[in-house]
């Protein structure tokens, strides 16, 4: 397993945002969280990257217990996060931005880190366009794909991407899920959470059911994306 | 009016030099500003203890005035390597000290700003009680040079006694003025190019922008604050070094208000903006030194704040107006 979340309970003050959930990703794997508005996704997320402490239960990753590790030290051990709501260096330029990517890569200095470029660039042509241009006037879709390829310059072993399609034009929207799972053939586990569940559904592995802060159905993509529940609560209906 | 207009030059020369120093403080100011989002309040004693540190290494070497060229030179630089040193020490401790602890408990920040309040009164009065904090060593007899009249005035020999080079507008420039002008902004582009290139650099502006997205790039914020600090302690013990250089007396309450001068320059420009801070410092000096020639010396920092108060008005984010993190230093 990349990855073993158990029990984990995360508060915001009182707030119970997450309680008791366990889930695992595999090696290889797109596996995706979906849930409503304030069931607790970003909240996984940020816990997994180390941004929110935990209050109970344990996050192993890669064999090692990271519960307690500092976030910045997460990123040594491969584990990079596109944030909800992109979280780009606005005042740095596309290209620095892409190189804070690689602040925590021991090969940093590397042509490693070369090779990683050009491939985020094949990704998104449209970064290498406007690689000196500043990141905060890039559209909201430019600065979703900046967030990503600056995620993927860290080479993560597992890739955590937050709502990736958010406020993007549907054309958009497909080209991003083709990108995850290109990313994913090439050799990153993903772990993804989104509101376009039937699409994640479709791309993802196995996937997860997140209501109010607990884990109430896990399946693969396609059990979950058939089951009728799902898709009345989910789906809208139109799959 | 016809004053200002007879030495204009001289003003605007002096007016630079004074503002190069109240820039280079600044700089501590907003960056610390960027980072955390605290006014560090006790940077003025940052600063006083720079003073001290190159006075008391030109006391230790045995500087006077009419030394060679290379003795003097040898004085200067080790003026600003102990000016450099001792505020940058100050500083980190500071940081350790007063500040890290209460972030590490999260603490709102007025109560970060009060710790920091107490810290300059702490710093200012250790200097200012010098001879008895000796005496608790068993140190005072050793020190007594360094340490007597500790509420006083102390004074650098004057190891570079003011030579014109050249003259513009019939005001003789010195070398004094040459050297801090100029090494004042030779240390501001080292600076510039450390903020832009340099890993650390760049994670103190990541910190600034979005300390969240900076840690999920692997920057760990705690050393970046603390490389702020000491950055900012450097800076100012730059300026320290420049400050005696042209006024050439210091005092335990020294900082006091160089550092209200130098905090108004850094607001001025646009606080957490590098750039707004260098351009702070310089309008400020320059402002207050014209100010002074038309309404009389004694209005010297009265001009000053009538001036910060009135741009707040038309600008109330300063001059620059953007913040370290939006600002692309
Ligand atoms: N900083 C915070 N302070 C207090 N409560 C918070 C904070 N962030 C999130 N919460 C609460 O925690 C719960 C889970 O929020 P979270 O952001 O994880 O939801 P989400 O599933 O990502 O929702 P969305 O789909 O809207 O992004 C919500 O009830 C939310 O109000
Ligand atoms: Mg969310």
């Amino acid at each position: 397993m990349l990855l073993e979340v158990n029990g984990l309970c995360v508060n915001y003050g009182r707030i119970e945002a997450i309680r008791d959930i366990s889930f695992t990703v595999d090696e290889g794997e797109i596996v995706t969280l979906i849930g409503a508005n304030g069931a607790g996704k970003t909240t996984t997320m940020k816990t997994v990257s180390g941004l929110r402490p935990v209050r109970a239960g344990s996050i192993m990753f890669n064999g090692k217990d990271i519960t307690h590790t500092p976030s910045h030290e997460r990123p040594v051990l491969g584990i990079s996060q596109s944030p909800e709501g992109r979280g780009c260096f606005v005042g740095m330029t596309v290209m620095e931005n892409l190189e804070m990517g690689t602040y925590a890569r021991p090969d940093r200095k590397t042509k490693a880190v070369k090779d990683d470029l050009a491939r985020v660039f094949e990704l998104f042509p449209r970064l290498k366009e406007r690689s000196n241009q500043a990141a905060g006037s890039m559209s909201g879709g430019e600065q979703q794909m900046l967030a990503m390829g600056r995620a993927l310059m860290a080479k993560p072993k597992l890739l955590l991407l937050d709502e990736p399609s958010m406020g993007l034009a549907p054309k958009l929207i497909q080209q991003i899920f083709d990108i995850v799972t290109e990313i994913n053939s090439q050799g990153t586990t993903v772990l993804l959470v989104e509101q376009n569940a039937a699409q994640a559904l479709k791309r993802s592995h196995r996937a997860y059911i997140l209501e109010t802060g607990e884990i109430v159905r896990e399946g693969t993509g396609k059990e979950l994306a058939a089951d009728p529940a799902v898709k009345a609560a989910y789906l809208g209906g139109d799959v | 009016m016809q004053n200002l207009i007879d030495n204009f030059f001289s003003y605007t020369i002096t007016g630079l030099t004074i503002g190069a120093v109240y820039a280079l403080v600044a700089l501590g100011y907003t960056l610390v500003y960027g980072v955390l989002r605290l006014i560090n309040f006790a940077h003025s004693e940052v600063f006083m203890y720079g003073t001290f540190g190159a006075l008391w290494v030109v006391m230790l070497l045995g500087g006077k005035p009419g030394g060679s060229v290379g003795q003097v030179i040898f004085w200067v630089v080790m003026m600003f390597v102990a000016a450099m040193a001792m505020s940058g020490l100050i500083a980190v401790i500071l940081e350790r000290v007063a500040y890290r602890p209460l972030r590490k408990r999260n603490a709102p920040p007025l109560i970060a700003l009060i710790s920091a309040i107490g810290a300059s009164f702490v710093l200012a009065e250790l200097m200012g009680l010098r001879s008895r904090v000796a005496g608790w060593v068993g140190l005072d007899d050793t020190l007594r040079e360094y340490v007597r009249n500790s509420r006083n005035n102390a004074g650098l020999p004057s190891i570079i006694s003011p030579q014109p080079i050249f003259s513009v507008g019939g005001y003789n420039v010195t070398n004094v003025d040459l050297i801090v002008i100029i090494g004042a902004i030779a240390i501001m582009v080292v600076l510039d190019q450390f903020v832009k290139r340099s890993r650390l650099g760049r994670g103190i502006r990541a910190v600034a922008m979005d300390p969240e997205a900076a840690a999920l790039m692997g920057v760990n914020r705690d050393r970046v604050i603390q490389v702020t600090f000491l950055v900012g302690g450097v800076m100012a013990g730059a300026a320290a070094v420049f400050y005696m250089l042209k006024i050439g007396i210091t005092r335990y309450d020294a900082g006091f208000i160089l550092g209200v001068k130098a905090f108004t320059a850094a607001v001025l420009g646009g606080i957490g903006n590098l750039r707004g801070a260098l351009l702070g410092g310089f309008i400020l000096g320059l402002a207050e030194n014209y100010g002074s020639a038309v309404v009389g010396s004694q209005w010297k920092d009265v001009v000053a704040f009538v001036l910060l108060v009135l741009i707040l008005l038309v600008r109330p984010t300063g001059l620059l107006g953007e913040s370290l993190g939006k600002a692309r230093a």
